[in-house]
């Protein structure tokens, strides 16, 4: 396989590129006066290039195409996950980036501190309606601008194998530590079986995890950045992980791997917390689970409480240099907030939408779950109890420096701290190298 | 390469019965190796065989029975995209080789039969862009080319791969041994012109030289991924290599596609396979030419 390490490679080199660029001043600022003079007289029909990886977007865009003559969206499908905010940052340093832009939302802060999306605080006062206060606050920054109009969120909820725990006497933990218990107890009746696995490979999950029990790992105070991906909240979570993982009672393969897709499907992994995007994963991967896995909340730190993390999801940024600003706007607003729109997200990009109305138009339980009638209810019910953080300007940074340090320690099955400690280094010492002001 | 050996061949084997032992050792590196690169180019052809419920599920090498339904499903993926980024691959590969075969060939000749103020100076040159890995060159091309209007255009990506020192040096080194001056000078006694004693005398002397370097660039043209990867927004101009890859990094909430990027990756094997054994030919008179001369 070459491909994904030449993308490594891009990437790298991509971001240095960036780093070099940053010392630069940016030729191409936005002219507001020249965008708004543009917008409100359009000669002829606009046209607008979105950079986008969700499924079927066209099909999406072509229902907007026929209602709206005069704005025409070109839907370029892109590769997703990091390569792609890596491949959108070049082109706007370069000069000729997409109208519009699909932005995950720990991504947005980087394209922000790049100058790279356009604050939309004036044209999507209205969008605000349409979505959770925390959702809203992952476009916003916890500032006044609005710097994107939220498209899918991924609130976090535990999926297990309902047959399995039947069959190995488990009840459901809502707990962490009945969690671990259960972990010990499946290892005692089957040698052969793991409660769970704990991926090195992903962090975005365990930053959900992190979120979960209350991390803040970036926060802007005045004009500086506070940084503390180590905060007690995260080191309790990597440490709860260590110990299990260093017990041997959790599995440490990461996931999305054929060996862990295997296990998914033969029932040998028994459960997988993850976020509410799952089913299409376990529908593609373990087509043999069919009906057999179900979701629940996830377990708490301390009983009684009720809280989750966020996976993942994205956005729709608008470039900063688009002459069709409002043009791009409207269209951004009606893809992530129109009921026909978000419709058709869930049917053809098989997206959970992020605005509020996107879950009453998720009745029938998707058919993997058939065991589960009432699962898109259970999943806004554990939507509404999600919270996030404010994400920093350099989350590749952190999440290469997760990956690295955690296969570390798994493979020397040393303390999961340690590691947590040096994602917090190398946050920092990036931040600094890149002359953001950071607070103590 | 392997025909610069063949003369010593039999003499190796002799002394290989000399020495007993020792003699298999450099057969069974050879069989290592040829191991080590088709493994995973039959696995990829037994996978490509297989539906998605049997990938992961089968043992590795165990044929599956969902090749056609691969192929048909490949082949509405997103309506038949796949089979658009095969005719750009085509574009790119095929008109790229053939522009830098030609430019390749043109100066090849020129560096090796004329002397002229700064020819070594040149050549030179030329040897220190080998050197440099075009990898490096992606991101600076792609900035110049954003500032000249080029980017994502199918310019982006053919006017790079075009001058190619390793094929400039390949033809002068070729045309030096292929191309006798008397020949040359033969010509020019008949009065014939600089242009047509290129195509007339050295252009038909070179062929084998220039097929080995249309082999050369076609195929890395083919595999290029980087360049085109930053070049290029609009997926309507992906090669293959860029499409197959926005089908693997779909992003982890959506379901995977392993099986589709599988049979595609087989699919876009094959016009290489052919290539090569169309080609070949061409190849081993080139290697024995250049050899005996």
């Amino acid at each position: 396989m070459r491909t994904p390490r030449l993308a490594a490679a891009a990437a790298a080199a991509l971001a240095t590129v960036l780093a070099a660029g940053c010392s630069t001043s940016t030729g191409a600022a936005p002219e507001p006066d020249a965008a708004a003079a543009q917008s409100s007289a359009p000669a002829g029909p606009v046209t607008l290039t979105y950079w986008t990886w969700a499924p079927n977007m066209d099909k999406v865009v072509e229902v907007w195409n026929e209602a709206h003559p005069d704005v025409q969206v070109t839907v370029s499908k892109q590769a997703g996950g990091d390569d792609a905010a890596a491949k959108y940052l070049t082109a706007a340093k370069a000069g000729n980036p997409p109208d519009l832009v699909q932005a995950e939302y720990q991504m947005l802060p980087s394209f922000v501190a790049a100058d790279a999306v356009a604050d939309l605080a004036a044209e999507a006062a209205q969008a605000k309606a349409a979505f959770s206060e925390g959702t809203w606050g992952q476009v916003t920054l916890g500032t006044d601008g609005v710097y994107a109009i939220p498209q899918d969120s991924g609130p976090m909820m535990l999926y297990y194998r309902q047959d399995l725990f039947e069959k190995y006497g488990i009840e459901v933990p809502k707990t962490w530590d009945e969690y671990a218990e259960a972990a010990r107890a499946v290892r005692k009746k089957d040698p052969k079986v793991f409660l769970g696995t704990f991926s090195s490979k992903d962090p975005g999950s365990f930053a959900g995890l992190a979120q979960q029990a209350g991390a803040q790992w970036w926060s802007i105070s005045g004009d500086a950045w506070k940084v503390a991906v180590d905060d007690a909240a995260t080191v309790k979570v990597a440490d709860y992980w260590g110990g299990l993982v260093k017990e041997g009672v959790i599995d440490d393969q990461p996931y999305f791997t054929p060996e862990w897709n295997k296990a998914l499907n033969d029932g040998t992994l028994l459960t997988w917390p993850s976020a509410v995007w799952g089913p299409g994963v376990l529908a593609s991967n373990a087509p043999k689970g069919k009906g057999k896995w179900a979701i629940a909340p996830l377990p708490q730190w301390s009983a009684g409480e009720n809280v989750s993390g966020f996976w993942g999801g994205s956005s729709t940024a608008v470039s900063a240099t688009t002459p069709h600003k409002a043009a791009a706007v409207r269209f951004a607003t009606w893809l992530n907030t129109d009921p026909q729109a978000l419709d058709l997200l869930i049917k053809e990009a098989a997206v959970y939408p992020a605005a509020t109305k996107g879950g009453e138009l998720l009745t029938e339980a998707p058919e993997y779950f058939a065991g589960q009638a009432d699962f898109w209810q259970q999943a806004a019910a554990i939507s509404a109890t999600a919270r996030g953080f404010t994400f920093g300007p350099n989350v590749n940074v952190t999440y290469d420096a997760f990956k690295n340090a955690f296969d570390k320690a798994v493979q020397e099955k040393s303390a999961f701290s340690g590691a947590v400690r040096q994602m917090q280094d190398a946050t920092v010492a990036d931040m600094q190298k890149s002359g953001f002001q950071l607070a103590q | 390469m392997s025909t610069a050996t063949l003369p010593i061949t039999p003499a190796g084997r002799r002394r290989a019965r000399r020495r007993g032992p020792y003699g298999v050792a450099p057969t069974a590196i050879l069989v290592l190796g040829a191991l080590y690169c088709l493994l995973p180019v039959s696995w990829v052809a037994v996978a490509a065989t297989k539906s998605k419920a049997e990938l992961f599920s089968t043992a590795a090498f165990a044929p599956g029975t969902g090749l056609l339904s691969n192929l048909a499903d490949l082949s509405t993926y997103r309506d038949g995209v796949f089979w658009l980024w095969g005719l750009n691959t085509l574009l790119y590969a095929g008109g790229g080789a053939l522009l830098s075969t030609a430019v390749s060939a043109v100066s090849g000749y020129a560096l090796a039969k004329y002397r002229f103020a700064g020819r070594n100076l040149i050549f030179n040159v030329l040897i220190g862009g080998i050197l440099v890995p075009s990898v490096v060159l992606a991101m600076p091309q792609y900035l110049l080319f954003s500032q000249i209007g080029l980017a994502d255009t199918y310019w982006s990506v053919l006017l790079p791969q075009i001058l190619h020192p390793y094929g400039i040096y390949l033809a002068r080194v070729y045309a030096t041994a292929a191309v006798p001056d008397a020949l040359l000078e033969a010509g020019r006694i008949d009065g014939a012109g600089h242009f047509l004693l290129l195509r007339k005398v050295a252009l038909p002397l070179m062929l084998p030289g220039m097929v080995t370097i249309f082999l050369f660039q076609f195929v890395a043209i083919w595999n290029n991924f980087l360049l085109p990867f930053i070049m290029l927004g609009d997926d309507q101009k992906f090669p293959l290599t860029v499409g197959l890859y926005t089908m693997l990094a779909a992003g982890a909430n959506q379901p995977s596609l392993f099986n589709l990027i599988l049979t595609g990756t087989l699919v876009s094997l094959i016009p290489l396979i052919a290539l090569f054994l169309t080609m070949q030919r061409y190849w081993r008179t080139d290697l024995s030419d250049g050899a005996v001369k």
